[in-house]
């Protein structure tokens, strides 16, 4: 039995060198024990900025460069170096997301299906009806499902009261995703100064390189600067008391992120109030138009003039 | 501009402006041209997909800042909650606000982006200047570089609709209601003529954007996102046929990305003209079904309304399944040779799970349990066709079929 350890629980790249190796021995997956060392605080730089661009992989459908080039030294074994096996492109960017998986036999399963994919199944991938391959792709989609979550609930904070401010942002992602996702936030948020921390790692980035760090709590985030209130404001004003589908908002946004949600705390209150809101406007009485209706193209000045704030519970 | 002073600023009037936005039903963001912000001054990307920050209890995707520049209006639409004749609070954002707002709520990670739409203010002209200035100060001042759907106004001059169409990604103008004839009593200062001419003038221009054949062919790009509209539902005696066909036409005639249904839900002071009670949502919601039937599979607007009575689809069933039930003659098919187009009208397969189906039965032939590992549940779909260890039987002829689907769809519901 062997025993593989790879750099970091979300080493895609560590085990591409790996597996690459195992082949070329032609090691069997049976014969091959996967782990992974925990995230250490040296600083894994470079800028992850192109990753939607390695993720879309070369256009002809096969991979030249996964298992070809690359990689540094071997991890396990020596000996002389491996012709690179060709595998469907989809398995490269499939892999690197099955890497992120929390479950412990995601480089396991990884590296049976690559095996598979070089003795005699090389359209294996394709079949989504076998056990491995389904597998795979729900692992892979629950990382997808995943970082998209992380794409849309971070929630940044700026430092108060500074020109140039500091964003930061707390998140607790289901799996390893901090390295996949980062991408994302770089390529939007190039010119802001941010970090965002996670119980496991923490991504910081100056506008030019990212850095990773250790893991971290919700209570090392900054206070709001009261842009929280005025999205809440946002978040009641925009939602129709009178089409009330709590399933359909959790089935998007499942409780477990509520708690680092700020407008999630409206939720309750919002819920419990729709139904009165939206019989009362049915019930309301009729009521005589505003007087600038019937002088249509008011001065700006005048229309402006007739702005107010609504109560806190105004239904309107 | 004083960031910090912003959510004193600006509570007031987003309170009102956002609640008069909310009744359009679109929140994409999805589809523009790919571009973040290496490189650029200011911040912003769209990576195709749309991301949903938020979703409201009434279960909709909150990705944008939907606010209305300002909510007086001249025009007295009688299904608006923002008509002259309304009584409800109004205020008015200036142009320096709304940008301000998109990109502080943009920064935080809030939003994808803005959507801007307005009450008609001194005239159409004035009024779509105003919003336009918006999308150019994002844009050129602070190289924003996020979503921006404009909503246009058809009244207003050609070149302010081009100008628009060069900072935004989306343009939208609404048809609000099927029948013309429905429009001119409801909405007696907007023409459906007009809207039509707006939104042919808007794919001219896209396709002259998106035209790049010629050698030194400079045309600008142009809304990369499309067009899209909103119709709604229940305010007037249409039915379902009506407004699937003038999606259709919509479709086809202008290229549109996106049709929007909106069930007539009751609004603050409304008026007596209409009916104050909320029309089904699940109308609504099997509009929504019809419409991706009619655009990803296949469907004739025929087609897809004879799966229903008089008119108007089958609330009951989905309009797939209702459908099938009408044409059993055509069924069982068989999922390891049929082709791409018969598996689209099977009961329970998306067009992802067509995809699968085609590529997996080129590996090995499909058993009920593959079916079932591709399509998540065979529940809809086991009457009508045929696998390697499965053939429906003579359940297809049973006349209690549709109440059968039915007793499991009402289960499904409660427990799903």
């Amino acid at each position: 039995m062997r025993r593989v350890e790879l750099a970091h629980p979300a080493d895609a790249s560590g085990w591409r060198d790996v597996a690459r190796r195992l082949l070329g021995q032609g090691v069997r997956p049976e014969s091959v024990t996967w782990t992974a060392r925990h995230d250490t605080e040296s600083g894994r730089g470079g800028s992850p900025c192109d990753d939607a661009a390695r993720a879309a992989g070369p256009a002809d459908g096969f991979a030249h460069d996964l298992f070809a080039g690359g990689g540094g030294e071997p991890c396990v074994g020596t000996g002389p170096p491996v012709h690179a096996p060709r595998v469907p492109a989809a398995f490269v960017e499939l892999a690197e997301r099955v890497a992120c998986n929390r479950s412990a036999q995601r480089f396991a399963l990884l590296y049976r299906v690559l095996w598979r994919l070089q003795h005699g199944e090389p359209r294996l991938l394709d079949n989504a009806a076998d056990a491995d391959v389904h597998t795979l792709h729900r692992w892979g989609k629950a990382v997808s499902r995943d970082r998209h979550k992380m794409h849309a609930f971070v929630r940044f904070r700026a430092t108060p009261g500074v020109p140039e401010p500091h964003y930061s942002a707390w998140f607790e992602p289901d799996h390893r995703i901090e390295r996949l996702a980062a991408g994302f936030f770089c390529r939007r948020f190039t010119t802001m100064r941010f970090s965002i921390v996670t119980p496991d790692l923490s991504l910081h980035w100056d506008t030019e390189r990212l850095r990773f760090g250790a893991g971290g709590s919700r209570e090392a985030l900054c206070r709001d600067d009261g842009m929280e209130a005025l999205w809440c404001e946002y978040f009641a004003n925009i939602f129709n008391p009178s089409r009330l589908k709590l399933d359909a908002m959790r089935a998007e946004m499942p409780v477990k992120y509520w708690k680092n949600l700020p407008e999630a705390p409206l939720i309750a209150r919002l819920t419990r109030d729709a139904g009165p809101r939206s019989a009362s406007m049915v019930a309301a009485e009729a009521t005589v138009a505003p007087r600038f209706a019937r002088a249509a193209g008011l001065s700006d000045a005048a229309l402006s003039l007739q702005s107010r704030p609504p109560a806190a519970d105004d239904p309107a | 501009m004083d960031t910090n002073t912003l959510p004193i600023r600006l509570r007031g009037k987003l309170a009102i402006l956002a609640d008069a936005a909310k009744y359009d039903a679109s929140c994409s963001s999805s589809a523009a041209e790919r571009r973040d912000s290496r490189g650029g001054r200011g911040i912003g990307s769209t990576e195709g997909h749309g991301i949903c920050h938020s979703y409201a209890p009434d279960g909709r995707c909150i990705s944008l800042l939907k606010v209305l520049l300002t909510n007086f209006c001249t025009y007295d639409c009688l299904y608006c909650v923002n008509r002259s004749s309304s009584n409800v609070p109004r205020a008015r954002f200036s142009v320096d606000e709304v940008v301000e707002l998109t990109l502080a709520f943009y920064a935080r990670n809030y939003i994808e982006g803005l959507f801007l739409s307005s009450g008609i203010i001194r005239d159409a002209d004035y009024t779509m200047e105003q919003i336009v200035e918006v999308a150019r100060r994002l844009r050129e001042v602070h190289d924003f570089r996020g979503y921006i759907h404009l909503k246009t106004i058809p009244e207003a001059d050609g070149d302010l609709l081009l100008r628009a169409g060069r900072y935004a990604d989306r343009l939208s103008i609404n048809v609000e209601l099927a029948r013309a004839s429905s429009l001119a009593a409801l909405a007696p200062q907007k023409r459906a003529d007009g809207i039509q001419r707006s939104m042919a003038a808007i794919r001219t221009a896209r396709d002259a954007g998106q035209d790049r054949s010629r050698a030194g062919s400079s045309a600008p790009r142009f809304a990369s996102a499309g067009q899209s509209t909103q119709m709604i539902v229940g305010a007037d005696a249409a039915d379902d046929g009506e407004l699937l066909a003038c999606s259709r036409q919509l479709y086809d005639d202008h290229d549109l990305k996106r049709v929007y249904y909106s069930a007539f839900s009751p609004i603050p002071d409304a008026s007596r003209a209409l009916p104050l009670e909320p029309v089904d949502a699940v109308r609504e919601h099997r509009l929504y079904q019809a419409d991706w039937l009619m655009r990803f599979y296949g469907f004739g607007v025929d087609e897809i309304v004879a799966g229903g009575e008089n008119g108007m689809l089958d609330t009951a069933l989905d309009p797939k399944l209702a459908w099938a039930l009408k044409h059993r003659d055509r069924f069982p098919v068989d999922v390891n040779t049929a082709e791409r187009e018969v598996l689209l009208r099977v009961p329970g397969l998306g067009s992802r799970g067509v995809q699968r189906v085609i590529a997996s039965r080129a590996v090995a032939a499909l058993r009920l349990e593959d079916l079932k590992r591709i399509a998540g549940s065979v529940t809809r779909m086991k009457p009508f066709v045929i696998a390697r260890d499965w053939t429906p039987g003579v359940r297809l002829d049973a006349p209690g079929l549709r109440s059968q689907l039915l007793g499991k769809r009402a289960q499904l519901d409660l427990f799903g």
